[in-house]
Order: C-alpha cells, then structure tokens, then sequence
C-alpha cells in the first residue's frame, strides 16, 4: 500500500509488510489507512485499559464477530485487561413478557458467544460492562495526558475534557485493533492544536441548567467540534468534586450523542481549561450563547415518537450513561421523599435506575434496600436502556426517560427530572414532556 | 448544466448514482438502526431528528454530507449495512471525513473486501448545489459530476 504521510518504525512496517501474520498486517494496513485519512505523522504507544464500544451480542452484526474470531484465532489480543459496554438485558432486574423476551434471543442471540469472545480476548471481569468505566467503582480511570484508543462516544468526552487523558473518537472495531497492536495513529484529540477550540459557548442562563439540556443544545450546536464553555464554574464552582463531574459526565454524553462532540472545555473547571484559560481558544473561534429561551427552544424542538401523547408510560429509564454510586443515591432518595410527600408506597410506573455492575452489586448486598426498592417499584439493573430499546417490540412502548443520548437513538420520551418525578407519582405524562 | 467539484479519495473510485442530500450530520446509528436490526436489503433512514433522510431509502444511493455524527457504534452499522448488502454506493463528504465514518469504509474495504467509494473535502460548495434525486458521477481522481 501506498503510504503519505504516516512514517512508520521499522517495526510497524514490518507488521504491515505481514512478517508478523496476514492478521496483524490487517490490523496494522486498518489503522494506518485510518491515520492516513487525517493526515497522522506518526503512531503512538497507548497505555492502561483500554474501552470497547461493543457489548453486545446482536446476530445482525456477523462481520465483527467474524473478525474478532480471525483475531482470536490469530492468538492476538490486547496487552492490558479492558472494559466494554453495558450489557443489554437482565431478566431479573427488567422483566419483559415472553413474547418480548423471544424477540431479544433473536435480536441479541450471540450474547453468550460474545462475552465468551470478550473473556478470550481479555476483558477485565465480569463485571467490565458499562459505558462508565471511569467511576471509582469500576476503576477504568486514566491519568491526564494518557494516550488511549477508546471508544463510547460518553466515555471518550469525559476521558478527554474531565480527566484530561487523550482519545480519538474511535469506532467500534478500530478501537479493539488499536488495543491490539498497542497503537494509535496521532491526530485529533491526540495532538495539543486538536484540542483547541473552535466555539466560545456564553452560558447566561438563571440558574444551573440541566445537565442533558444543555450538552443536547450545544452538540446540536457545535456537532464534532470543541467548545470552551463560559459561565458554568459560577454553578459548579472551580474544583472538580463528585457532584461537578457527574453533572460534566450527563452534559457530556448529551454533547456526544447530539452533536459529536469528543472534549470539550470548562472555563476554570476541566483541566486543560484551568492551565490554559482562554488560549484553549482558537483565533477564529464562533460565539453561541445560550440562555433560558434558546434552552426552552431546544426542547421544544424534539420531535415525540410515542403513538399516543397522553399514554400511561410503560416505563422510565434513569442511568444513561450509567449512573454514579451516589447519583443512585440520590435518586432513591428522592423517589422516596416524592412519595412520602403525597402518601404514596410506591411508583405508578417502573423506574429503571442503571448503573455499573461494580455498584449495582454493592446495592443488591444490602437485603433490605432491595426490598425497599421493589416496594417502591424501583429496580437498579446495568444495562443499556439503548439496547432494551432496540426489542422492536420493546421501541413501541411509551417510555420516559431524562437521557438526551436515550431520546436520541430511541423513541423513549424526554423528560426533565421534576416531570420524571411527577410521572412516577401520577402515571400520567405532564404537559409539554419531549 | 453539469458542476464539477474536486475532493479527496479516501477509497477511490468510479461510479454513477442518484444522490440522496443530508445537510446536517448524518447519525450513522440512528439512520441505520432499524435496517440493521431488521436485517433489511433496504436500508431506510430511522433517524428522525433528520428532515432531510428521515424515511428515506438510502441503499445504492449516492449520500452526499458534512460528515457522520452520533455514537462510537457507527463504524460497526457501516461494516454491518454492507455485510447485508443494503450499503450506500458512496459516500461524498462536503467536509473532512469524521473518525467514524473513516472507520466504517476502511474495515468494510479491509476485513469484508466490500468498498463504499468515498470522497471528502468537497467544499460547502458542493453540498449547496447538490440535491436529492439529481444524477451525480463519481471519478477516481476525486472529481465529482453533478446534474
């Protein structure tokens, strides 16, 4: 193959040139043809565990598990243990009827081989499923300025603009070939002029708002470009606490799965933006502002998919991307004061609360807050409500959620957090629910 | 009269197609999801925060973009539609090919030996006169023919 820009080592030509197997030669001409198309001088060294999109066994994507078995079979696999995806169903946790349930086979029927697939090729634990592996609790957490070949368009913009560490956003496949020959090509969020930004976003709301709202507003805005938002640390403050970065990891994946926003930057918050300020910006960056009304248009711009607007939901889905330990927390806590307040025991819908399975195991130790839960009509589950969304039979249903990134890729209905509430207490949709 | 624009070949080329225009970003998950679940040889666009595919049949067609946008997974749907044989003929990008989309073509090309040529850096230019339903030819050297 013709080469342009990239120069290889000796040792990543040979790999190419196949002296190391036909398979690796694939997997290096893939990533070198992917570096090529952005102009990448050189391949870098990844380092730590590495994060995989794909965690699911759907029967219609045979290429992929064709190419991991090439690889497998090739003996190659990546040098560190890896994180992936949620898994996308629970029986126990999220209980379907049996009809729905077939479905699923039939959708998601290569399940068990994938995982074992995923157990060959070195993943972390059974417990390595969730889209939020950088919590404490899963422990998937890089270091500022690692370099890193991840995937899960969530993942990579916390990795980037929270921590500081440097990923691409890679796609599903490339991701696991990089980890596989250790290597990145560098471009993009790899490099310091890629993570400049091109959009000053002027925050001028009256309150702090909500966290999906506004990662939806800007990534509509900003799509794949990086923006350096003004005006949230008057909110948040100037330190990254727990409370700052789950609301940066909800904002973030909204930026992510309405637009394509990869890192982003806040102004004497995130890391890049505490030493740099305002240099972060390049010298033709755009302005967007926002406040109370462009937000209020925003929302009213989501199209709702339910068939019948004033449905009884069938469900809510809270905890996409994966709920924090303490976001769990918080929201139990307020389910249960919201159905104290009005005399009630439990919910009049199923509320879903997903989160990792490192923290899920810790809630599920404790008998009694189980028990209490299922009172309450709540459960706690780990998996993707993306994936639960992808039954058919499952996507007619009315379901509510509070997740941008859900409304997105589903005909789940969004909500804000009080309406979310007040569904649960009344099992009837307020006015002006998206 | 026939506009010729010049981009980049990212997998070049030559081809004769109907385009279909998206002129926001193309969610690759979104549009391809139900067509992937369903297995379907047509692949309609179920992405509905796009006016300008959404419902539209987007196999064989000629997809003229800024770029690809929304989830990780969209390299994987592009390898998946064209497993199934419901893939675009080409892909030509107004703007620089995006990570995704760049990972979808190349995997398709080198693990399943299926190409979907692709074009980039054709300028705002191009996606201004192209429009949907219009005759475009796609040439090795990167030129595209519109009308």
């Amino acid at each position: 193959m013709t080469i342009n820009t990239l120069k290889l080592t000796p040792e990543e030509q040979s790999i190419l040139d196949g002296e190391k197997g036909e398979v690796l030669a694939k997997a290096m001409k893939s990533i070198v043809l992917y570096g090529e198309a952005f102009g990448a001088k050189k391949l870098v060294e990844i380092v730590g565990n590495q994060h995989f999109v794909t965690s699911f066994g759907a029967n219609t994507i045979k290429p992929y598990f064709e190419m991991m078995d090439e690889l497998l079979a090739a003996g190659l696999k990546p040098k560190e243990p890896f994180t992936v995806d949620p898994r996308p169903m629970e029986y126990d946790a999220v209980n379907v009827d049996p009809l729905q349930k077939l479905v699923n086979k039939l959708v998601f029927g290569k399940q068990a081989d994938y995982e074992k697939q995923l157990k060959e090729l070195g993943i972390k634990s059974d417990r390595g499923y969730t889209c939020a592996c950088y919590l404490d609790e899963v422990g998937n957490t890089p270091k500022k300025g690692a370099m890193l070949a991840w995937s899960e368009s969530s993942a990579v913009v916390f990795a980037n603009s929270v921590l500081g560490a440097r990923t691409n956003r890679n796609s599903a496949g490339i991701d696991v070939l990089c980890a596989i020959l250790g290597k990145a090509p560098c471009f993009g969020f790899l490099t310091d002029e890629g993570r400049k930004a091109d959009w000053k976003i002027e925050l001028k709301t009256s309150k702090l708002p909500n966290a999906q709202l506004l990662g939806s507003a800007i990534g509509l805005k900003v799509m794949e470009e990086v923006p350096y938002i003004t005006g949230l640390d008057q909110y948040l403050g100037k330190e990254l606490t727990d409370e700052a970065q789950f609301y940066l990891k909800d904002m973030g994946a909204a930026t992510a799965s309405n637009g394509a926003v990869g890192l982003y930057h806040v102004e004497n918050l995130t890391p890049e933006a505490k030493e740099s300020g305002d240099k972060l910006l390049k010298k033709d960056f755009q302005t967007y502002v926002i406040d109370d009304a462009e937000l209020q248009r925003v929302f009213d711009s989501y199209p709702v998919l339910w068939k019948d607007l004033n449905a009884v939901p069938k469900r809510i889905f809270i905890g996409c991307p994966h709920l924090s330990r303490e976001q769990l927390h918080q929201w139990i806590e307020r389910i249960s004061l919201a159905l104290s307040e009005r005399g009630l025991a439990r919910c009049k819908v199923q509320v879903v609360l997903s989160t990792a399975p490192d923290i899920a195991v810790l809630f599920r130790e404790d008998r009694v807050r189980v028990d209490h839960l299922k009172a309450m009509n709540v459960t706690v589950t780990s998996i993707c409500p993306l994936m639960y969304m992808n039954n058919p039979l499952c996507s007619k249903e009315p379901i509510a959620t509070n997740s941008n990134k859900l409304r997105t890729y589903s005909t789940a209905r969004f909500f804000m957090d009080d309406d979310i509430i007040e569904i649960m207490c009344t099992g009837s949709v307020p006015q002006g629910g998206k | 009269m026939a506009a010729t624009f010049t981009g980049r070949p990212i997998l070049a080329g030559n081809c004769q197609g109907e385009a279909l225009v998206s002129h926001g970003g193309l969610n690759t998950l979104a549009s391809y999801q139900k067509a992937v679940i369903l297995h379907s040889k047509k692949a309609v666009c179920s992405d509905q925060n796009n006016p300008d595919l959404y419902k539209q049949n987007m196999t064989d067609k000629i997809i003229c973009l800024p770029q690809t946008i929304g989830s990780t997974t969209g390299g994987l749907v592009m390898m998946t539609i064209c497993s199934q044989g419901s893939q675009p003929k080409a892909l030509l990008f107004s703007d620089h090919i995006d990570s995704l989309a760049a990972a979808g073509v190349i995997l398709s090309d080198i693990w399943l030996e299926k190409r979907i040529i692709v074009i980039d850096q054709l300028g705002d230019e191009f996606l201004e006169a192209v429009k949907t339903g219009q005759k475009v030819s796609i040439f090795e050297d990167g030129k595209v023919t519109v009308g």
